[in-house]
């Protein structure tokens, strides 16, 4: 490690960094805008600015950039000195000239980056007496609050959302002090990680929108560490909260996993916590098929009396409830009784994704590791609408071969424009072949859309050519045959290459098939990728027993009457079976119970209905799909009659089986049950410190020490001030009292470090710039590669022949709108498109339908009229549909429908 | 006196002495507020009086109060200790010729030993209230009063070598040619601080000192245990007033011959004179800090007692033998 | 010697302040007799009005992170004319320690501290004011000042430039410097 002089002090900083880092690092406050630790320098904003001096003798000395001066064994510097001191606060001037004034009306206001630096340079006044430039503002959708006369020309914004998220839409136009940063025209941005430029931003050019109006200062957030729960990457969030209401969710900083960005998914869907039409009460349905709201303990005496002796249980737990929560109603009804709340066919995939993952020999890679993958082949999924986070780590990994071409020629990785330019063009191979076109074709080498039994083939294929051992595959068309020996050339050639699939085809094959080119690449360091569908669906396949009776069996008990009670835990079954077979399951079943914390149409089904507490009101620990196991906590207490899930079973368990629940009073103490019962969990308890750890004797304090209106906030109920409450569960507090500075990642509401009240402040947290907290990263893998143990191949799919009379329904996941939960929040809501069937012009041309048409889907004994999208990337005999059908919320996979033209069209 | 009016007088002497350090609270704050440019309880009854009786009701009626963590039977024990011991020193004090409770013929050593048990009282009650301030008060007191212990009985023997006896009556007496304010002016100073740490009053109050102890060894106390702790306080000003006045002003004796006055008249008055006097110590004189209290008993205060000792004696000896 | 000058020095202490007994009381027999409480006097809060008559309080939540009691709460809205306002506004001014932090943070000028200190109530929770409570009808002790007038943030009446000191909002697609 070299050592430099900054102001005369030694400092051994890391080999390879620029100066300002190696500042940062070493706990120096160097004022900076347009560097970020993501996207690197371009030295555009000249506020790092420092005086190098040649040797001890030199004086005189030349100003730098800190940003984009490498670190040399011996470099001298001065930081401090007058020299650098005035240019950088003569540069804050001038970048204030047009600062508008208008801090108290600015959401970031509190947590700004511009705030900080000019008091860190101490820019107080200013001098100059010229009228401000002044420009107008944009609409950019239901997301993001444009607000341009704060822009201070940093390019931050352009950096991140053209080059880092490769959007197209957001751009610097006109020049010198005209330069604006805003679309063409007004509209939504397109990008679907538009929402990090909030974060991005080191001004309030780009806030919060939905925040902005329902505003709070980061100061008065009470926060919680959070994981999302939009999808099962498990990305990190603090979640903060004010007055009851879940009011934003900002990225919390995790190396490994979303690092410093959310998808607008994660960002913004969590809202429907704040939906008004959530339970508050239990409710008891009467004669009248209206629900009365009970107490507690009365809903308890009611599940008691259900649940029994003598009457026949039996439980749905979900992939969207904590593995506690669906260890503890397994553990109450018996595993004979359980059904982990999945679909016969979800379940089976999900279960052999467990097993590939388990038993491939192969690493499922971690997001950073993604983002150094150098070829990649994605199977079946259109991985920006099913697994986000995972296409911009995907857009990273492209820019292997810069950083290969840019380490040729010696230049830093972070000289961003350097590399940049050198590249051009060029990027490292990822193929694509999907089931229509996806997001990510802007930066793929090729692309490809097919049935899923044609994608399994040519996946097949391409594992035939990697390893000669395996069956070549027949009746390939000669174009797919090129186009595998190309895919698996490019795989074979690369360093670290990544096979990505997932469940979203609904094909098992198709796993299979990405499983079997994983294992046939000789790479030590290659690495296979699934994309799952929610946020713990991996968590309970891994909880689920070969005892368990599947959905259809549960099914079936309860059409013979051999179900009394049947208690379902936060899962919409409609989402998960036919609507027909849904309906007989809960008419036959008794009594039905049904724990949720929003509305559903299972819950209205309910004889018993109890509120449970969302994501943002309790603990929990879910499996992402790269097997981490990660803690959420609470950063509010849930209102009324909610509590979390677990809390409801463990009284239930506690009434109805005391010598089995009675020892598990804590949230700890069933996560380590559950880790005890099941030998695939058994580290999930290191997934966050537990409810007894302390720092220096301290808990961690959910509220900064500025938080305001204490003695206020509630003197409308009561003049009298309630204690604050105790948290008994975890190891943070809800007070403002407790440890700061380093601490685990796990533990971060918020963050914040003296003169970094921004965001920026993070890296106070980490062990050096951009490296990992270091308290240690949060989360624990459960599945580590093992060694490989022989897999037989599932027998080639038939080659698929479009039939003319029926068309194969492909699941088209769309990033607003497929998810249940985020749908609901008001913003995301606004971007949810209408329901929708995509044709190709050859299929709509035969049906004589034209874009905006409406349709009549029909198969089984089910029929739903949607629009008519023509999309030519669909693939001859399919039809892809948005999720969520009109009437149909979820179709079996391998649905064949006919589809005729509405008659009377579109007045429908 | 007979036995029945010894106990009359003994009964009016403890209901007076009560009754004044009642009257004292209001009296102190009357006077506070003159001295400090503002006007002092003024609003109950004429001048304020009643303010007392208001007090004395708002203590009474407040809840009897024992924390759940406090040593119940000695909590309760403390307060009780400071009023009976004080209202026991008022046994010997000589109200006027013969009038007295008891006269005994060491009366002197009566009253000290009943001061000093007070420091039992504020000692017990800061353990008992197993609360943090309220130890530090009650270690604080008992270090004071011990120290202070030492030179106040010394400080007083200078006037018994001169009057050559214990007996209040006798000492009272033998400053008919002249008070021992004159000739024992350094043991009147000397008793006179001394007097004042013993009985914890500002400037020498700081086994309470409120702005670090929020109320030192009485923080746990309220309703009327904290009114004996406040009562056993004034008691103790009157005492030591009145024992200030019989050692060094002459008692009963009139000045200046004018006997036009009966003698418990001018006790009285002597005695609100050095009440006053307390009063303003009070209002003037801001509390030292702890360390310096205690090197002004060791390293001042005891030096000089032995050097007022070695010479009164010095003088006596040397009158006796001339 | 120290020791004397330090024991003369506690005397003449004694000495004047027993000459304090011929002076005149510098209290006042209130609620007879009222002191003079000047213009800028700490009292009870109040919230005030622009000069056009629209609300000044842009609900920034400084004053109460300035709050050393914590007794200010209040709810950032947005009207549908673009200003912020506070949704609700609530001081517990059984909290309340009249500092005076909450007006030296305002930005506005909105919250102001006026001379009335008489606001006692045999009810606790009558002490909590809100909005409605705390509004009064005019400028108070800034007679001038209007926020958006100077801020560069757009609201209804008065479009991007026409505030304080700033230019005409610049045309992107002009070539001209």
């Amino acid at each position: 490690m070299p050592t430099i002089y900054i102001d005369d002090q030694p400092y051994e900083v890391p080999e390879g960094d620029n100066v300002l880092q190696a500042c940062l690092s070493a706990g120096l406050d160097l004022p900076y805008f347009c560097w970020h630790p993501a996207m690197g320098s371009v030295g555009a904003c000249r506020q790092c600015a420092l005086v190098q001096f040649r040797d001890e003798q030199d004086t005189q000395g030349r100003i730098v950039m800190g940003c984009m001066t490498p670190v040399a064994e011996g470099a001298r510097f001065s930081m401090q000195g007058p020299d650098a001191s005035e240019f950088r606060s003569k540069i804050i001037q001038s970048l204030m000239l047009n600062h508008p004034h208008d801090c108290p009306v600015c959401a970031e206001g509190g947590e700004c980056h511009l705030q900080d630096m000019t008091v860190m340079v101490g820019h107080r006044k200013r001098s100059y007496r010229g009228r401000k430039n002044t420009h107008r503002n944009q609409y950019l959708g239901p997301l993001v609050h444009h607000e341009m006369n704060r822009c201070i020309a940093c390019y931050r914004c352009t950096r991140y959302y053209n080059d880092y998220a490769g959007g197209t839409d957001l751009a610097a136009q006109g020049a010198h002090d005209h330069v604006y940063f805003g679309r063409q025209q007004d509209g939504v941005l397109e990008s679907e990680f538009a929402g990090n430029l909030v974060e991005v931003c080191p001004t309030g050019v780009f806030t919060d929108k939905p925040l902005v109006n329902d505003y709070t200062r980061k100061w008065d957030l009470q926060s919680a560490p959070s994981v999302c729960v939009g999808c099962a990457l498990g990305c990190n969030t603090s979640v903060g909260e004010r007055y009851g209401k879940l009011k934003r969710i900002h990225n919390r900083y995790n190396t490994e996993v979303n690092n410093y960005f959310l998808c607008d998914r994660g960002r913004y869907g969590g809202n429907f916590v704040n939906d008004e039409s959530r339970p508050l009460f239990a409710g008891l349905r009467n004669q009248q098929q209206r629900y009365d709201a009970i107490e507690q303990q009365q809903a308890l005496d009611t599940l008691a009396e259900w649940c029994g002796t003598g009457r026949r249980v039996a439980a749905i737990g979900s992939p969207r409830a904590s593995l506690e929560s669906n260890y503890l109603l397994r553990r109450l009804v018996g595993v004979e009784n359980f059904n982990s709340g999945m679909a016969d066919h979800e379940a089976a995939l999900l279960s052999q994704v467990h097993g590939l993952l388990a038993s491939n020999g192969v690493v499922t890679p971690s997001l950073q590791q993604v983002e150094h993958a150098d070829a990649v082949f994605i199977l079946g999924e259109d991985v920006t609408n099913t697994a986000p986070r995972l296409a911009l780590a995907l857009r990273q990994s492209v820019r292997s071969k810069a950083f290969e071409l840019a380490a040729e020629l010696k230049i830093p990785v972070w000289q961003d424009e350097a590399v940049r330019v050198l590249a051009q063009q060029q990027r490292s191979p990822l193929h694509i072949v999907a089931m229509s076109d996806t997001r990510l074709d802007d930066v793929a080498a090729s692309t490809a859309a097919h049935s899923p039994d044609d994608i399994a083939r040519l996946g097949y294929a391409v594992a035939a050519a990697l390893d000669n051992s395996l069956p070549a595959i027949e009746d390939l068309a000669s174009d797919l045959q090129s186009r595998a020996q190309q895919i698996a050339d490019d795989l074979r050639s690369a360093s670290r290459p990544l096979v990505i699939s997932g469940t979203a085809s609904q094909s098992a094959a198709v796993i299979d098939a990405a499983a079997a080119i994983a294992r046939a690449l000789s790479q030590t360091d290659k690495m296979l990728s699934f994309c799952l569908p929610e946020a713990n669906s991996l968590g309970v396949a891994m909880l689920a027993d070969a005892q368990q009776p599947s959905f259809s069996e549960l099914t079936r008990r309860s059409n013979n009457g051999e179900i009394d009670t049947l208690l379902v835990l936060e899962n919409d079954l409609y989402r998960r079976a036919p609507q027909s077979s849904v309906e007989a399951l809960l008419k036959n079943a008794g009594k039905v119970v049904v724990l949720d914390c929003v509305d559903t149409a299972t819950m209205s089904c309910s004889a018993l209905a109890l509120p449970t507490a969302s994501f943002a009101e309790a603990e929990g620990t879910l499996v992402s799909s790269e097997a981490r196991a990660q803690r959420y906590y609470p950063a509010f207490l849930p209102a009324e009659q909610r509590q979390p899930a677990w809390q409801w079973l463990k009284q239930m368990g506690q009434q109805l089986q005391p010598a089995r629940f009675d020892p598990l009073p804590h949230f700890d103490d069933i996560t380590a049950a559950c880790a005890a019962d099941c030998p695939a969990l058994s580290r999930i308890a290191e997934a966050g410190p537990n409810a007894g750890f302390r720092i220096r004797g301290l808990k961690v304090p959910r509220q900064p020490h500025r938080y305001s209106g204490r003695t206020a906030m509630l003197s409308n109920h009561n003049v009298h001030e309630p204690k604050q409450p105790v948290d008994e569960d975890t190891p943070l507090a809800f007070t403002m009292e407790g440890a700061s500075g380093a601490r685990p990642g796990a533990l971060l509401p918020f963050v914040w470090a003296p003169g970094w009240n921004s965001n920026q402040s993070v890296h106070k947290f980490q062990s050096r710039v951009g490296g990992p907290v270091s308290g240690g990263t949060a989360g624990v893998r459960l599945i580590e590669p093992q060694q490989e143990v022989s897999h037989s191949v599932l027998p080639p799919q038939p080659v698929f022949t479009a039939s003319d009379a029926v068309l194969w329904l492909l699941p088209l996941h769309r990033i607003f709108g497929s998810d249940e939960l985020s749908a609901r929040a008001p913003a995301v809501a606004e971007l949810v498109s209408q329901p929708f069937i995509q044709l190709n012009t050859t299929s709509a041309h035969r049906l004589n339908l034209n874009e905006g048409d409406y349709a009549i889907l029909s198969w089984a004994d089910t029929r739903c009229e949607v629009q008519v999208q023509i999309n030519d990337a669909i693939p001859d005999g399919c039809a892809g549909y948005g999720m969520d059908l009109p009437g149909a919320a979820w179709l079996p996979p391998d649905t064949h429908a006919s589809i005729t033209a509405a008659d009377g069209g579109s007045d429908v | 006196m007979s036995e029945t009016m010894t106990i009359i007088f003994a009964i009016s002497v403890m209901l007076a002495a009560v009754g004044g350090a009642a009257v004292l609270t209001w009296f102190e704050r009357r006077l506070l507020g003159i001295w400090q440019d503002r006007y002092g309880p003024n609003r109950l009854g004429p001048g304020g009086i009643l303010q007392v009786v208001a007090d004395m009701l708002k203590l009474l009626t407040k809840h009897d109060w024992v924390p759940p963590f406090a040593d119940r039977w000695v909590f309760i024990f403390a307060p009780t200790a400071i009023v009976v011991a004080m209202l026991l020193g008022f046994a010997v004090v000589p109200f006027g010729p013969g009038l007295h409770i008891i006269d005994v013929n060491i009366g002197l050593l009566f009253f000290i030993g009943m001061t000093s048990l007070a420091v039992y009282s504020v000692l017990l009650g800061g353990l008992a209230s197993n609360n943090k301030y309220a130890l530090l008060g009650g270690l604080r007191s008992a270090a004071q009063m011990v120290s202070y212990e030492v030179f106040m009985g010394l400080s007083l023997m200078g006037v018994v070598m001169l009057s050559g006896s214990f007996s209040m009556q006798d000492i009272v007496e033998s400053q008919r040619d002249g008070w021992y304010c004159v000739s024992q002016s350094l043991g009147l100073f000397v008793f006179t601080i001394a007097a004042i740490a013993e009985s914890h009053r500002l400037p020498f109050d700081l086994p309470e000192a409120e702005h670090e102890l929020t109320a030192g060894f009485h923080t746990e106390y309220s309703g009327m245990k904290f009114a004996m702790f406040m009562l056993g306080e004034y008691l103790g000003l009157i005492l030591i007033s009145c024992m200030i006045t019989t050692l060094f002003f002459g008692g009963w004796l009139a000045p200046f011959g004018a006997t036009w006055l009966p003698p418990i008249v001018w006790f009285s008055l002597k005695t609100f004179i050095i009440i006053c006097f307390f009063v303003l110590l009070r209002a003037a004189i801001p509390r030292p800090r702890y360390d310096q209290l205690m090197s002004l008993g060791w390293k001042v205060m005891l030096p000089l007692t032995l050097v007022n000792l070695v010479v009164t004696g010095a003088v006596a000896l040397w009158m006796q033998g001339a | 010697m120290n020791i004397f000058s330090a024991l003369a020095s506690q005397f003449r202490t004694m000495w004047r302040i027993l000459l304090h007994t011929f002076t005149r009381a510098e209290t006042v027999q209130y609620p007879e007799q009222k002191p003079y409480l000047a213009p800028r006097y700490r009292g009870r809060i109040v919230l005030t009005l622009d000069p056009d008559g629209d609300e000044r309080c842009v609900a920034c939540n400084l004053c109460a992170a300035a709050c050393p009691p914590d007794c200010i709460a209040l709810q950032q809205g947005t009207r549908e004319d673009g200003r912020w306002y506070p949704e609700f506004f609530r001081i517990n001014f059984s909290r309340c320690i009249m500092c005076g932090l909450c007006e030296e943070a305002c930005p506005t000028n909105a919250i102001q501290l006026i001379p009335d200190f008489e606001m006692c109530e045999y009810d606790r929770s009558s002490m909590v004011y809100e909005k409605e409570h705390l509004m009064i009808d005019g400028p108070g002790k800034y007679h001038d000042y209007n926020f958006y007038r100077v801020a560069g943030m757009e609201i209804e009446g008065k479009a991007k430039g026409e505030a304080q000191n700033e230019a005409p909002p610049i045309d992107v697609r002009s070539l001209l410097p």
